[in-house]
């Protein structure tokens, strides 16, 4: 593997997410949506609101910024190569001494990245904002809830999901319009059984976070030497295998 | 100098469809290639396969020395640059930064000055800072040629490189891909433009799935066509026949237009000669005029263009396709 092709490939990346504000634009609605909608359920507790409600409000508050780890990743992993493909970029590429793994990773890591930046970006506000405006047991509640710490070590982990799946989607589809909707739907299994957790349908407790964070683990190593094997020069420029 | 690309028998099907069928042929090294037929004759998939883009159902290829081989193919890849029918840029990005991008996949160290120089070369480099999103056609044409330049590489092929281009423009990347013959750049050429093919090729390749034939358009021409003199006279011979016959190197005449009666008296009349050798032919019919009595405004020889050998090989397949097609199903 060469890093300076990776490092290539990732500047080139980020480049086209800066000069593509309606990316940009459309990549940062679901943060803000994600970033409100819980922020002002903490912020609408009041002193007085009863327990269960005020614990259903917590976990939906601490399960839904986690989405942006999935969707966000989900959308720009569907585009990346069959997006390329439509546009006429890709067999120039194709056709330079980059290798599948290179390519594979450098479009990997330019999603990854800012998924990881915005997802812990939309936690840190969600967090600055309960602890500085929320009525002190709702502070609190946050501040001690198990799920908040959690979310931080599995956010990376679906993305690597998230990305893992979509361009594994990318790579085979012929319409990035059915890219995009598989990818988002490839990306609902580790959600659920994240909201499982949320939601305490499944107990959690230390060793089965750690079980789930290591299944998630394999899976993403799987995902990633298996889009390699994917990105198939042949099945890249034909939309098909012969 | 060996060979820059040597092609064995290869073969290429997609399912049941053929696209290019037991192809063979040699390009020399500094050599300019033409790569010629109609759509979907399998042209693009042969360079593909070329490039390593596509692995070929069977046969032999190697680029620059070295086998290719479909998706294992870095070696042939550094060596080569490759222009696709359709640009290929990055729109959002200007001129400059798909260069650095292609630059930096090909692990150019001194990037900067090699843009810059391959910019210069295509007339682009007041533009570098353009974004490709806003340029025209050409001008984007022109920036996917520039970074054909980058790597310096030994083998080049270029699909289409004047698609879009005015005819001055067109004309400085047709000088700029003669220079690089000079340069020792092999440059194999798939174009639809015959005209190009003929002043630019050193040799051209006529492909319809199957390779047609190969050579110097003039060899083309000799293969394919028997040679013809055209003479001119002031006014109509009046029994022609008894001029044109018996004359060395000449098998056959025909008056031009071939429209009966002969042309009256004081007006011109045209005559096409087929000749087995010209040299040897213009002589003894300009003497055999003469003595006739004619006056004669014109001799030449009659040169069948690069179109009309592509039109005979082509056109006359499909005819010669149609009648058997019919044949089959009137029986």
């Amino acid at each position: 593997m060469n890093t300076s092709r990776i490092t290539a490939v990732v500047r080139k990346e980020f480049a086209e997410f800066r000069r593509n504000r309606f990316v940009v634009m459309t990549a940062s609605i679901l943060p803000v949506i994600f970033l409100i909608g819980p922020t002002a359920q903490i912020l609408a507790i009041k002193a007085t609101t009863a327990s269960a409600a005020f614990d259903r409000r917590v976990d939906y508050s601490l399960f839904l910024p986690m989405l942006v780890s999935v969707f966000v990743p989900a959308m720009l992993a569907a585009w990346s190569v069959v997006g390329e493909r439509d546009q006429g970029t890709l067999e120039p590429v194709l056709t330079t001494p980059v290798r599948r793994a290179e390519l594979v990773a450098g479009k990997a890591l330019a999603i990854f990245l800012p998924a990881l930046l915005i997802s812990y970006l939309v936690y840190g506000v969600f967090f600055a904002i309960t602890q500085l405006f929320a009525v002190a047991p709702a502070a609190a509640a946050v501040r001690h809830a198990p799920q908040f710490y959690a979310a931080l070590v599995f956010i990376p982990l679906l993305s690597a999901w998230a990305i893992g799946a979509g361009m594994a989607i990318s790579t085979r589809a012929n319409d990035t319009r059915v890219a995009y909707q598989l990818s988002i739907l490839s990306s609902l299994p580790p959600v659920a059984v994240a909201a499982l957790f949320s939601f305490n349908v499944i107990t959690a407790d230390f060793t089965s976070a750690v079980l789930f964070a290591a299944g998630l683990l394999v899976i993403d190593c799987a995902a990633c030497f298996g889009v390699s094997r994917l990105f198939d020069r042949e099945r890249l420029v034909l939309g098909t295998r012969t | 100098m060996g060979a820059a690309i040597e092609v064995s028998r290869l073969t290429k099907r997609f399912g049941a469809r053929t696209a290019v069928d037991d192809v063979s042929f040699t390009v020399q090294t500094g050599e300019i290639f033409g790569f010629l037929g109609p759509n979907g004759a399998g042209k693009s998939t042969t360079v593909r396969m070329l490039c390593g883009l596509l692995a070929p159902t069977s046969g032999e290829a190697s680029v620059a020395g070295v086998p290719v081989a479909a998706d294992g193919g870095e070696s042939v890849r550094e060596r080569i640059s490759v222009m696709p029918e359709t640009p290929g840029l990055y729109l959002k990005l200007s001129v400059a930064e798909n260069l650095d991008y292609f630059a930096r996949l090909y692990g150019i160290p001194d990037r900067a000055a090699r843009i810059h120089q391959a910019l210069t070369a295509v007339g682009l480099a007041q533009r570098a800072n353009d974004l490709c999103g806003v340029l025209s056609k050409g001008l984007r044409q022109r920036a996917a040629l520039a970074r054909t330049l980058l790597n310096e590489p030994q083998v080049m092929f270029l699909d289409e490189p004047t698609s879009g281009l005015d005819p001055a423009a067109a004309h400085e990347v047709l000088t700029l891909i003669g220079a690089l013959r000079d340069r020792g750049v092999t440059v194999f050429l798939t174009t639809h433009r015959l005209d190009e093919a003929e002043r630019v090729c050193d040799r051209v390749a006529i492909l319809n799935t199957t390779l047609r034939t190969i050579g110097h358009p003039d060899e083309l021409r000799q293969t394919l066509f028997s040679r013809t003199l055209a003479v001119i006279t002031a006014a109509g011979l009046p029994d022609p026949e008894a001029v044109f016959k018996g004359l060395p190197s000449v098998t056959s005449w025909q008056q031009v237009p071939q429209a009966q009666p002969a042309p009256p008296a004081g007006a011109l009349a045209g005559y096409l000669l087929a000749v087995k050798d010209p040299v040897r032919a213009a002589p003894a019919v300009t003497r055999a005029l003469v003595a006739a009595g004619a006056d004669v405004l014109q001799i030449a020889e009659q040169r069948a263009s690069l179109e009309e050998v592509y039109l005979q090989l082509i056109t006359g397949e499909e005819k010669a396709a149609d009648r058997s097609g019919e044949k089959g199903a009137l029986r």
